[in-house]
């Protein structure tokens, strides 16, 4: 029997997370590989216009739980409602992205439903024993885990933004609005203030770009070349945790065990060595590129290119050529 | 026989080392260049209990054991031998001598807050014509009144002008030779009592070292350390105890010098490889490493003798004889195998080398450590 | 206001990882602590505890009977320390954890339980979430500030593109991100004292529970080593040479931007 494949659909402003589309995306492939449904959980107010972008990305179908207690994210609602909907409807498998809200969330679920849960996944496959196997980078990443267990019901799972693409198959999906009953109980933690950060750069996990500073860089002074290089390319600006340390940069800029976990397709590291527990948080990236002044440092064991200089006559120079390219 | 470290002293290694690096380092170069003594990171030695490591609670201190103390000031002098010999001097020195001379009086005035390392501690006994020939101390006292009136001045005094408490050694009459010294606590801002220009040094440049001048200095009579004529010994005895603490500075320049050459040899790449793949390279490490362990066992032997109350005056010495030369060793052949680079003040391993130095020559050179030794051994087979 | 901060032991951070075989990590000599946001939270205790006194309770589950960790948060000032241990736990899962954790914390009083965000090793961060799910109380992830207010926190916590602050009832629990506070040293004479504190070791028939009943949902099923990241090229050529053959290679070659 069909029981149904779930991704937790995260929106803001109107449109679907792009970490959200990915794990949909994957989720449509391991649907169709196990001729299931691939259902679209979305919780939230005003939200019945995200339905037809689930169904581009893959959704057969799209659950809809409209509903004022849900309007902004709090643990305890989004709990109490997606538990719901899951007993009710029993699906096999439940992925979120590993994004603030997934990590969160989905424990939490997992828990009240007495179920398994494999978290910051970068990669799943179907397997006829355990329905599906999760990769998951352990110990910084130096292993790799590869995870599932049968009496898991619903398996539930968290994947790493970027570890997929998302990839367009455009279905109609079959709209199911649900209600919910939202427990009091569930509602004593509240939030009193959602606190936008200063800057509008695009969120460090979903962006497809990231220039990186460390202790090179030198100062808050020194981020603002780098912070040009980001402005060209679109990306977002991370640093070290040594560069957090100094004060230079915000903690939550900070890439690495204690800070982020990023993977985006390129990873710029200006003025950075390249320590383990700065590499653990963006191995994972497509390609990796290294500008520091000592030609020993450890990042250009793992960059895929490498130029050894002072980074602040590179990167504004670096700066400028990728703007004549990209003109 | 057990080699291992108590669950307590590889804590308080762990602490004073992520001290050392996390707390110690990042001013290191700012105070080299400065010259600066920094009596912030001293206060912050007090907060982590390390000033009153060996001596007894009723006086400030935990009740610790010497190879905890060694451990400190090695793991300090790890990454900055001018920090590791604030506190070896600190202790050794400047509190020693009060808690083992000391009335209770004494000790609660003057111990507890040393050991509780809210007051710094200083040793005045060299002077120039009276090294570790205490017998030649030209700093004179006499009796006035309910007083002590010292005039003369003292030499090369570590942690001096910063200091808050003085243990200081003088003579009442030349022709008694030794036996007419004696000890005696002094305050900073006592009338008469002031201090020469900060000394420069080869190293261990952001400790400070000081003349104490004295000139109709009148101290109270219960600032008498020990009895009259005592001082002598109380001098002795205390450097016997000086010398784990310096070991430990010894070897703690070493053991840095030493991680500081093998992390750069596994990197350095001469002719297509790193140097460290070539035999010589990997001998002179072996050498370092051997002469290192050495002297740590030796370091931790003196400290197991001492907190054991057994007689110590032979492994002490033996202890900085050999730590103080294998550091000398080591940062010379550190620097070398750093070639060029090893000369400039970019890497660290010059000052671990004009830091040694110094081990060879205070609280006992390495002649008088000898003496000591071997006056020892003539006592064992005579 | 008494605290329970959850503490785990794991591998120092500079660990080399080597794998025994293939569902087994090697950790014959490897250096083992206190996680380090467990270090954040301990402390966070220790300045809640000055502030509104009471007592400071580490909880820690572990297969092995290893006191490390917890000698090292009793040596920051902590008060006293239960470990659960068992051979069973061998294959324990977060579900796993999070049973006995609650099942131990639930014989104790207590007016807030902190931890850090996430272990360093498996890097889950579920235990908390599903322990205040168990216990019936509100949990706040990933939190940069307490502000304890009577008998409810206002607490800041970390969120995708910004922060959110958050009121909760007491008892909940908060997980602690670095930025939180600046974990102190265990100080001389806490470290001698740390020895004499009071460690409870407790199996699982200790406290009442089966192996089935705390039986993994989620299960390692095989180890690996992940490809190794090969060195790529060193650009060389003068600064605006190199900058410009790297912008044309991101392009042209690898084709991200």
């Amino acid at each position: 029997m069909s029981k149904g494949i779930w991704v937790f659909v995260e929106q803001t402003q109107g449109n679907i997370r792009p970490a959200s589309l990915e794990v949909l995306s994957q989720g449509a492939k391991l649907a169709a590989e196990k001729g299931e449904d691939l259902a679209a959980v979305i919780l939230g107010t005003g939200i019945g216009q995200l339905a037809s972008q689930a169904g581009l990305y893959g959704a057969d179908k799209v659950y809809i739980a409209d509903d004022a207690k849900l309007e902004s994210y709090t643990t305890g609602a989004y709990t109490s409602a997606l538990a719901q909907l899951i007993k009710e409807n029993g699906p096999a498998l439940v992925l979120f992205a590993d994004t603030a809200i997934g990590k969160d969330l989905a424990p939490r679920t997992a828990q009240r439903l007495s179920t398994g849960l494999a978290s910051d996944c970068t990669g799943l496959e179907s397997d006829p024993a355990t329905y599906v196997t999760f990769m998951r980078p352990v110990y910084s990443g130096e292993v790799i885990a590869r995870v599932g267990n049968l009496s898991a019901d619903p398996i539930m799972a968290t994947i790493r933004p970027k570890t997929f693409e998302a990839v367009e198959t455009p279905k109609t999906p079959e709209v199911i609005n649900v209600a919910v009953t939202i427990d009091p109980a569930d509602l004593r933690a509240i939030l009193k203030e959602a606190i936008k950060a200063s800057s509008d750069r695009i969120d460090l996990t979903e962006a497809a770009i990231v220039v990186s500073g460390g202790r090179g860089v030198k100062g808050k002074e020194g981020f603002a070349v780098l912070e040009e290089l980001a402005d060209v390319l679109g990306a977002a600006v991370g640093s070290s945790r040594a560069a957090v340390e100094e004060g230079w940069t915000e903690h939550s800029q900070q890439v690495g065990q204690t800070g982020k976990m990023v993977a985006p397709t390129l990873y710029i590291a200006c003025g950075i060595s390249g320590a383990m527990q700065h590499l653990a948080g963006m191995q994972g990236s497509k390609f990796i590129v290294g500008i520091n002044k000592d030609p020993e440092a450890n990042i250009f064991a793992v960059a895929d290119y490498g130029i050894v200089g002072d980074l602040f006559e590179i990167v504004p120079l670096l700066k400028d050529e990728c703007k004549k390219l990209l003109a | 026989m057990n080699f291992e470290l108590t669950e307590e002293q590889s804590m308080m290694r762990a602490m004073v080392r992520k001290f050392a690096e996390e707390d110690v380092l990042p001013g290191l170069e700012e105070r080299e260049e400065k010259e600066e003594f920094s009596r912030e990171l001293f206060d912050r030695m007090g907060e982590l209990g390390l000033t009153g490591i060996v001596f007894p609670e009723a006086y400030g201190g935990v009740d610790g054991d010497y190879i905890s103390y060694a451990i400190a000031v090695e793991e300090l002098s790890r990454v900055d031998a001018s920090v590791g010999v604030t506190l070896s001097a600190h202790v050794s020195l400047g509190s020693y001598p009060i808690y083992k001379f000391g009335t209770h009086e004494q000790k609660l005035k003057y111990l507890k807050p040393l050991a509780e390392g809210t007051a710094l501690g200083a040793f005045g006994l060299t002077e120039p014509d009276a090294g570790s020939d205490a017998s030649g101390t030209k700093t004179m006292y006499t009796a006035d009144g309910d007083s002590w009136v010292l005039n003369g001045s003292k030499i090369f005094i570590t942690n001096a002008y910063y200091a808050d408490t003085y243990v200081v050694f003088a003579q009442s009459d030349r022709s008694k030779g030794h036996r007419g010294i004696s000890a005696f606590i002094v305050e900073k801002g006592t009338p008469g009592f002031t201090f020469g220009p900060k000394l420069k040094k080869l190293g261990i440049r952001s400790s400070a070292t000081y003349e104490l001048i004295f000139q109709d200095c009148r101290i109270p009579k219960e600032n008498l350390l020990g009895e009259e004529g005592q001082g002598f010994k109380v001098a002795m005895m205390t450097l016997d105890g000086g010398r784990i603490g310096i070991a430990a500075q010894a070897l703690g320049i070493a053991q840095g010098a030493y991680e500081a050459a093998a992390k750069y040899a596994t990197e350095r790449v001469q002719f297509g490889k790193p140097i460290a793949t070539l035999q010589n390279t990997q001998f002179t490490l072996a050498d370092m490493a051997t002469q290192i362990e050495a002297s740590r066992l030796l370091i931790y032997q003196a400290g197991y003798l001492d907190t054991a109350g057994k007689p110590f005056g032979k492994h002490s010495a033996m202890a900085k004889l050999l730590a103080s030369e294998t550091a000398m060793w080591v940062t010379t052949k550190a620097v070398q195998m750093f070639g060029g680079y090893g000369y400039t003040r970019e890497y660290p391993v010059e000052r671990m080398m004009r830091d040694a130095k110094i081990t060879e020559i205070y609280e006992g050179t390495s002649e008088i450590q000898r003496v000591v030794i071997g006056a020892a051994i003539l006592k064992e087979f005579s | 206001m008494n605290i329970v901060v959850l503490v785990k032991q794991v591998f120092d951070s500079e660990a080399k990882i080597i794998l025994k075989n293939t569902t087994q990590i090697d950790d014959t000599g490897v250096t083992q602590g206190m996680n380090l946001l467990d270090e954040n939270a301990v402390e966070e205790a220790l300045t809640l505890k000055q502030k509104f006194g009471g007592e400071v309770i580490l909880v820690s589950m572990n297969p092995v009977k290893t006191e490390k960790a917890l000698r090292d948060a009793l040596a920051m000032g902590a008060d006293r320390a239960i470990l659960i241990t068992d051979p069973v736990l061998q294959n324990a899962d977060e579900f796993t954890a999070a049973q006995v954790l609650a099942k131990a914390i639930s014989t104790l009083n207590y007016d807030v339980i902190l931890s850090g965000k996430a272990s360093s090793d498996y890097q889950a961060s579920q235990v908390p979430a599903r322990i205040a799910e168990i216990l019936g109380i509100p949990h706040v992830n990933v939190v940069v500030n307490i502000d304890i207010q009577g008998d409810k926190a206002v607490v800041t916590r970390e969120v995708d593109g910004g922060s959110e602050i958050i009121e909760v009832p007491l008892p909940s629990i908060i997980t602690a991100q670095q930025s939180l506070n600046t974990p102190r040293y265990p100080t001389v004479p806490n470290i001698m004292k740390a020895k004499k504190k009071e460690l409870k070791v407790l199996s699982l028939a200790d406290l009442g529970l089966t192996a089935d009943e705390v039986a993994a949902k989620m299960s390692i099923l095989e180890y690996s080593l992940p490809p190794v990241r090969k060195a790529g090229r060193i650009i060389s050529g003068d600064p605006a040479q190199a900058s410009a053959e790297l912008a044309s290679l991101l392009q042209s070659e690898a084709k991200v931007i």
